[in-house]
């Protein structure tokens, strides 16, 4: 008896607890490309607006689309555009409602490696890259690497290759960029968020690529540039459609989307790899967070349009921390004015 | 058991010839149908499961049929899915287990059965259980961060140098791969072969090794010639029961093969399970092929560990039945 | 017999029997060394805030693992206020009141559950739980492990209630007690200990189960309030964060993998010892 009591009495302070707060929690899945960002952002948010949790889980593009169209999440988040199936497929699913993309930062695909005694920056040619991609560059001293790095001795260690295991915006960018500069990789393996690759290892978003070749000696792998910064990796320069080895920062990441931002498309879907620009990183995307049209509850509605808002104006002061680049001029307007299309 | 209800309150007539709310009364009645409310729940849950994987996993079954399970080729965007690596990894990585967990897990349940006395028996028993009683995402955190420096520093070179030109231990050091999933895994299975052969071989007739040591054995000899045969059945069961265990194993595998989808000779390339590839891509499958073949991947392994599960038990049970009709 | 020959085969049966004790001695260390890593890495790493505090943003340094801690709680309440009546109600049923037909039936289906791997009980979850509501939750990961929990609990029920002295029942009977109040107050409470431990057991095996929870409590930045919402549970934690490239991270994942080491092994010591400290029962 006395036990029944005292088992009764726990699971009510549990529930007094459980129902102590009465935030409103909106859920959110998607990218790892963004996700530093996203969680300051979402941290930042919560406590300007104590009543919001928005609960980001950083699961892959793949995921946070799949799981938006399930209408398991409020809201997804991509750093590959959703194709015109795939919107089809939301539409289908929601009675008609479409979903809409909002670009929130610029950020870039490094190529990024782990040889030991390399310290520095090598140069990668966008032949180099495709050809250590689909397999047939496979050891680091290859003419087809060492001749744009004449400065370093190489080892003749074989190359590892580290590519993503999950659905994702970040192996999507990558593999438009290599679909658009090789003609072997389109017609081998194309782009997508989930391909066919032809070799190397999996890893579990970009944390679990960074991992990888963080510790794997004569890795390379791809992820986004604030994950080499912030795990103190070495990155490489790609050699952009000027002829220029360009590294990936602010500059050269703006640089690529000048074109975009003049040409964006009302439905923000756009691509920006291998851009034209002597300074242009050719690796570099737009991400977006996935938004549906039509919500429900107008609480959430308001929420999510309040911190679209905020994202676009006092948000983008935070990104170039994390060294991501903030949203062309002319996009924010565009965008702000998308907002109202939310119902 | 009711041959005495007469001399019971309110038990009425011992035919049941009574209407179904006079029973309803007798709360006895009421305790049946409530318990048979919850053992039937189970058989639907079970039936349920079932159901639905096989429910959901209609299109590949339709689009490729037998091929599903030959193909090794996965291809999200062009929609070509193939079982083969999967199984195939799944296959080596348990095998390898099996190979490193069968010796050393049989060993040490001769120790404990036969040499051990019985408290030193029991108390490392209850070690052994505790190490089947550790999270599999645990071995999976001491999978990353131990096994897999330790199989480039030390295992890779080990067998590379001297041994590379065979087929398995080709190839460059990745650290994750086949080899070390089923390191982790052998880890893993160990504590089952142990505790069930250990179980078996003490069910042994103490005048089977009694027989051999009047006729002049050893020790080992009457062990292993006489009381191990005897058992064998049981030692069977034990490894098929670690068999099922690895089969299913998720996270420490994925956390450790590599999760590639190919099927390579070597056991230091990477590779990939079922249960990884569920885990991985399941929540990320946009379109109803890849989802539905990833449930099919699931009915295959439920498959798998449902027939060596059923074998296990068989063999374990035959093998304890022997033991008590013969003597003892 | 020639002298030498003797001499080998007793050297032979000396030394593989000290390799099987080698073999043993190897097994039992294993799970030392586990400890003993997990206690060097974890320990250092445990602190107040650690318990206390929610996960900070990507790639800044410090925060804990409360949200984590209080989600796995609720998980594994819920579950066994699922999973524990059905197996032991059913077990109830099997041991009581069955025929032999029912009875092969229901211990079929809850051995066939108990094989499942734990992956495809989150695939069944996902289906029945997530989908049709429209959210990730609590009670979706709650609902996996406890369909886990149920063959353990069914089985163990039934034997431990079987093996209670016939003595027992047919004393309570001659004193005129219906058949459900022997079972309630008879035959229960004097199969009770191994009961209990079967429960223990249970919820020791579902506690470190990570897989059925990836598609079912998804995970969570804050506390999830109530059952409905997405809720972060320790082993979700320690798998993502192991799998990271922040020191930071690894350093909390040691931290998480020693406590729920600890809860697991803490909770199969007591269930072990009540055992052992019961009537004898057999081992199921």
């Amino acid at each position: 008896m006395k036990r029944f009591v005292g088992l009764a009495v726990g699971v009510l302070a549990l529930c007094a607890i459980v129902l102590a707060d009465n935030a409103l929690l909106i859920n959110g899945a998607g990218a790892t490309f963004p996700y530093p960002i996203y969680s300051k952002w979402f941290d930042v948010y919560h406590t300007k607006n104590p009543n919001f949790q928005f609960n980001y889980q950083s699961v892959g593009s793949g995921a946070g689309i799949k799981q938006v169209t399930e209408g398991t999440v409020d809201f997804g988040a991509t750093d590959g555009p959703m194709n015109d199936d795939q919107l089809k497929a939301f539409q289908d699913k929601h009675s008609g409602v479409g979903i809409l993309h909002f670009p929130t930062v610029l950020g870039a695909d490094v190529p990024t490696y782990n040889i030991p005694g390399v310290t520095g920056a090598l140069n990668f040619t966008p032949e180099a890259l495709a050809g250590i991609f689909l397999g047939k560059v496979t050891k680091w001293n290859d003419p087809a690497i060492a001749g744009s790095n004449k400065g370093l001795t190489l080892p003749a260690a074989d190359i590892i290759v580290v590519h993503r295991s999950d659905g994702s915006g970040t192996s999507y960018i990558w593999t438009d960029y290599l679909s658009k500069v090789s003609e072997e990789w389109k017609s081998k393996v194309s782009k997508g968020t989930s391909v066919n690759w032809p070799v190397g290892l999996g890893g579990k978003g970009n944390e679990g690529v960074t991992g990888l070749v963080k510790q794997t000696p004569n890795s390379i792998g791809y992820v986004e540039l604030i994950y080499a910064v912030q795990n103190n990796i070495p990155y490489g320069s790609v050699k952009n459609s000027s002829g220029n080895f360009v590294k990936a920062d602010l500059a050269s990441v703006t640089a690529a989307a000048a074109g975009a931002a003049k040409s964006m498309p009302d439905d923000f879907r756009v691509s920006i790899t291998d851009a034209p620009g002597k300074n242009a990183y050719p690796i570099s995307s737009f991400t977006w967070l996935l938004i549906p049209q039509k919500f429900q509850d107008a609480t959430k509605r308001d929420a999510i349009k309040g911190f679209l808002n905020w994202m676009l104006g006092e948000g983008q002061d935070s990104v170039e921390t994390l060294s991501y680049a903030k949203l062309p001029k002319e996009v924010v307007a565009k965008e702000k004015k998308a907002i109202n299309n939310i119902q | 058991m009711a041959t005495t209800t007469t001399a019971l309150k309110g038990a009425g007539p011992v035919t049941g010839s009574r209407s179904f709310l006079a029973k309803l009364r007798d709360g006895d009645e009421i305790a049946r149908l409530i318990t048979l409310l919850f053992a039937t729940t189970v058989v639907l849950i079970t039936a349920a499961l079932v159901w639905e994987l096989w429910v959901n996993s209609a299109l590949p079954r339709q689009k490729f049929g037998f091929h599903f399970f030959v193909t090794s080729v996965w291809d999200p965007i062009m929609d070509q899915f193939g079982a083969l690596p999967f199984i195939y990894g799944t296959m080596v990585t348990s095998a390898v287990a099996l190979f490193i967990a069968v010796p050393l897990g049989i060993g040490a349940a001769i120790f404990l059965a036969e040499l051990a006395p019985p408290r030193i028996s029991d108390t490392l028993q209850f070690f052994i259980d505790l190490l089947a009683a550790v999270p599999s995402v645990i071995y999976g955190l001491l999978g990353v961060f131990i096994v897999v420096p330790l199989m480039r520093t030390v295992i890779y070179p080990a067998l590379n140098k001297p041994f590379g030109y065979l087929p398995i231990f080709k190839g460059p050091s990745y650290g994750v791969g086949f080899m070390t999933a089923g390191i982790v895994l052998a880890i893993m299975v160990i504590p089952y072969i142990i505790s069930v052969s250990r179980e078996v071989l003490l069910s042994v007739p103490r005048d089977q090794r009694e027989a051999a040591l009047a006729l002049g054995s050893t020790r080992w000899e009457s062990t292993w010639k006489v009381v191990v045969p005897f058992a064998k059945t049981g030692i069977m069961g034990s490894i098929f029961l670690a068999l099922a265990r690895a089969l299913g194993e998720t996270m420490a595998v994925t956390m450790v093969i590599g999760n590639t989808p190919k099927i390579a000779a070597s056991l230091f390339a990477p590779g990939y399970s079922i249960a990884a590839v569920i885990a991985n891509e399941f929540t990320e499958a946009t379109g109803d092929l890849y989802l539905q073949s990833l449930i099919a991947l699931g009915l295959v392994l439920f498959l798998l560990t449902f027939i060596i599960n059923g074998l296990a038990r068989l063999l374990i049970v035959v093998t304890t039945q022997k033991g008590s009709e013969v003597g003892g | 017999m020639s002298n030498g020959r003797l001499r080998w085969r007793k050297f032979l049966s000396n030394f593989m029997l000290a390799m099987t004790g080698v073999c043993a001695f190897v097994s039992v260390l294993v799970l030392f060394f586990i400890l003993g890593y997990l206690v060097f890495n974890g320990g250092t790493s445990i602190n107040w805030d650690f318990f206390t505090k929610l996960p900070k943003p990507v790639g800044e340094a410090g925060g804990g693992m409360a949200n984590a801690i209080v989600g796995s709680g609720k998980i594994l309440l819920l579950a066994s206020l699922m999973g524990v009546p059905i197996g032991f109600l059913g077990g109830i049923y099997l041991a009581e009141f069955s025929g032999k037909g029912m009875a092969s039936v229901v211990r079929y289906a809850a051995d066939l559950l108990n094989g499942v791997p734990s992956i495809v009980i989150g695939i069944f979850a996902y289906s029945l739980v997530v989908l049709p509501f429209k959210h990730f939750s609590a009670y979706a990961g709650a609902f996996a492990l406890g369909m886990m929990m149920i063959p353990i609990t069914l089985r163990s029920t039934e034997e431990f209630l079987k093996s209670v002295p016939r003595m027992l029942r047919e004393g309570a009977m001659a004193l005129g007690a219906s058949k459900w109040k022997t079972i309630a107050t008879v035959i229960v409470p004097a199969a009770y200990r191994g009961i209990m431990t079967a429960i223990l057991l249970a919820l020791a095996r579902v506690a470190g189960e990570t897989a059925p929870l990836l598609f079912t409590a998804f995970g969570n930045r804050f506390e999830s309030h109530g059952w409905s919402q997405p809720t972060a549970t320790l082993p979700v934690m320690i798998y993502t964060y192991a799998v990271s490239p922040y020191d930071d991270w690894h350093r909390q994942a040691w931290a998480a993998g020693l406590v729920l080491l600890g809860l697991v092994l803490i909770i199969n010591i007591l269930a072990r010892t009540i055992l052992s400290r019961g009537i004898a029962v057999p081992r199921s």
